[in-house]
């Protein structure tokens, strides 16, 4: 039946008489506990399709089942890790997590609950240490732990991750990728990556969902990456099932979908 | 080539950082029991190239005002002569001797309770408006314009209308305080509001908050610095304001001195209080200012 279901979604742009379409047709089925990257040029869509599934932006057609019920509204149960961290830099860090604790579990969990789960989560992403620091104050990776540790203390059925690593740099990037995977392995959730490259998406997911470049993006290609978990980054570097789904993708991107305009 | 001029510099700069440890450094072993002279002492430098200059400036201004008011048929009086007319109402802001006869220190208090009451009015409407305007698109269609035209209008050009209104003269001038800070105050809110980043906002979406906690937990905060710009200018407004406001209502303000003392051509009472309005003025300033800065700390940086 599947946990989350893409069903059909189109997406137009109206602009005055012009209309451009973004999204063409796209189904997806994501199961509970899998770990599913969106892959693509820059410009194919990709993050409309998740602010379509956070429900920030409405689709044209179609729409979002989270365990057979419609979502088109935003909403907690969907947390969104947002690329540029999206702190409010007025909260300090414990605050801006408790900002979404304090909302989501107001009624159900007491103070002492709350501060608890405040804490455990910053633990999670190891930025206990940093709780009464302002985002100014730390640096871009420990802002989107930070960023993470929001995300996952509002206990989503599904966490999206809208390029959440894009701006770090490449050390910093692999050791966020490293807790993300721990993370992962601990608790389960279910998480859609957007990303646009191509060893972070075969290191994290079970599977890669390729797009082709836009108007219109479709769907062009859906990956399965067996490897098997824990995954260790230097392990994998002569993995051949590592090695394979690695030019599965690139071969995608750039042979068959090769972004024109880049060229 | 960047590289070499680039070690120089920082060199120069450690050389130069090194050298002006020194005079901290030496007074200390040859006077270890004045170590608070030692801490004292940059303090004092600061304070001394802050203030030394507007100082002179303001010697000069009087020094040169004294000469061009020193003849017999000038029609101003110099500093000379405001100092032996004027010497209570400058060393005694705060004597009592009458109900008309009292310290200048006392009329700025009754002015600043006016803008107290009507420059909070106005904050308080202001950020509400402000809001409004600069949350919805159809608020904005329709109010602004009104904002716009009515904001040009003169303060003292609605104290007739209020006059005739509250039929008294405290609520009048408190009245016009209001209607002179409150545009300031809109105008900035609507745009800090319309400058909240969409990813505060998808934030607000996610959690669901509902429009009251995102009045306070994402508009204000996050608008905090424009609100403050406004908030400055409108106190600055408001205190232009009093002072013509309280010429025509009466009673005990500092504006009404400055017209009593008009017709009874005391004018080195006038420039003394001058003096103090102007004072008050610029502390006014900094204090909204100081708030904002306080208030709006994380704010400004991401």
């Amino acid at each position: 039946m599947g946990y989350l279901k893409i069903d059909h979604v189109d997406k137009r742009f109206q602009r005055g008489a012009a209309t451009t379409e973004v999204l063409k047709d796209i189904s997806l089925v994501i199961d509970k506990g899998e770990f599913v990257s969106i892959i693509g040029h820059s410009g194919c869509g990709k993050s409309t399709l998740l602010n379509i599934v956070a429900g920030l932006t409405p689709a044209t057609t179609g729409g979002i089942l989270l365990e057979g019920k419609e979502v088109n509204a935003p909403g907690p149960d969907r947390a969104v890790v947002f690329q540029n961290h999206s702190l409010l830099p007025w909260l300090t860090v414990y605050d801006n997590v408790a900002l979404a604790v304090n909302k989501v579990f107001g009624g159900v969990k007491s103070r002492a609950e709350r501060h608890d789960w405040i804490m455990h989560n910053l633990d999670l992403v190891q930025m206990g240490h940093a709780k009464d620091k302002r985002p100014a104050e730390i640096s871009g990776g420990m802002k989107q732990r930070v960023g993470i540790a929001r995300g996952l203390a509002m206990e989503p059925k599904i966490l999206l991750l809208d390029e959440p690593f894009g701006a770090l740099d490449a050390l910093t990037r692999a050791h966020l990728q490293d807790s993300v995977m721990q993370i992962h392995a601990a608790l389960g959730n279910t998480m859609i990556m957007i990303t646009h490259d191509v060893d972070e998406a075969v290191l994290l997911s079970d599977r890669i969902v390729m797009m082709t470049n836009g108007p219109s993006a479709r769907i062009g290609e859906v990956l399965d990456v067996h490897l098997a978990r824990p995954r260790k980054r230097l392990e994998l570097v002569t993995d051949r099932t590592y090695i394979a789904a690695r030019e599965a993708v690139l071969k995608f991107l750039y042979e068959r979908h090769r972004f024109v305009e880049a060229a | 080539m960047g590289q070499p001029v680039l070690k120089g510099t920082t060199a120069g700069a450690t050389l130069v950082s090194l050298s002006g440890k020194q005079p901290e450094v030496v007074p200390l072993p040859a006077a270890p029991s004045k170590p608070l002279l030692a801490k004292l002492l940059p303090w004092g430098r600061s304070a001394l190239v802050n203030l030394l200059p507007p100082l002179i400036t303001v010697a000069l201004i009087l020094l040169f005002w004294q000469l061009a008011a020193h003849g017999p048929q000038s029609s101003l009086p110099p500093p000379t002569k405001i100092w032996e007319e004027a010497k209570d109402l400058i060393t005694e802001p705060f004597y009592w001797a009458g109900s008309q006869d009292i310290g200048l220190g006392w009329r700025i208090l009754v002015s600043l309770q006016r803008v107290a009451i009507g420059f909070s009015l106005a904050a308080v409407v202001g950020v509400l408006l402000g809001a409004l305007v600069g949350q919805s698109v159809w608020a904005m269609r329709g109010l602004d314009p009104v904002f716009q035209v009515l904001r040009t209008v003169p303060p003292l050009a609605w104290l007739p209308l209020s006059l005739a209104a509250f039929r008294d003269s405290q609520p009048s001038a408190i009245f016009v305080i209001f209607i002179t800070a409150i545009w300031p105050i809109i105008i900035n809110t609507a745009v800090g509001i319309r400058n909240i980043p969409q990813d505060y906002r998808n934030v607000a979406q996610v959690l669901r908050l509902n429009q009251i906690e995102f009045f306070y937990k994402i508009m204000v905060p996050s608008a905090a610095p424009y609100i403050f710009t406004g908030l400055r200018i409108g106190v600055g407004l408001s205190w232009l304001a009093i002072v013509a406001a309280e010429m025509l209502t009466g009673g005990v303000g500092i504006g009404f001195f400055i017209w009593d003392a008009w017709n009874s051509s005391r004018l080195s009472d006038i420039i003394v209080a001058l003096v103090y309005i102007g004072v008050v003025g610029f502390l006014l300033d900094r204090l909204v200012a100081l708030i904002g800065h306080v208030v709006t700390r994380g704010t400004a940086t991401n």
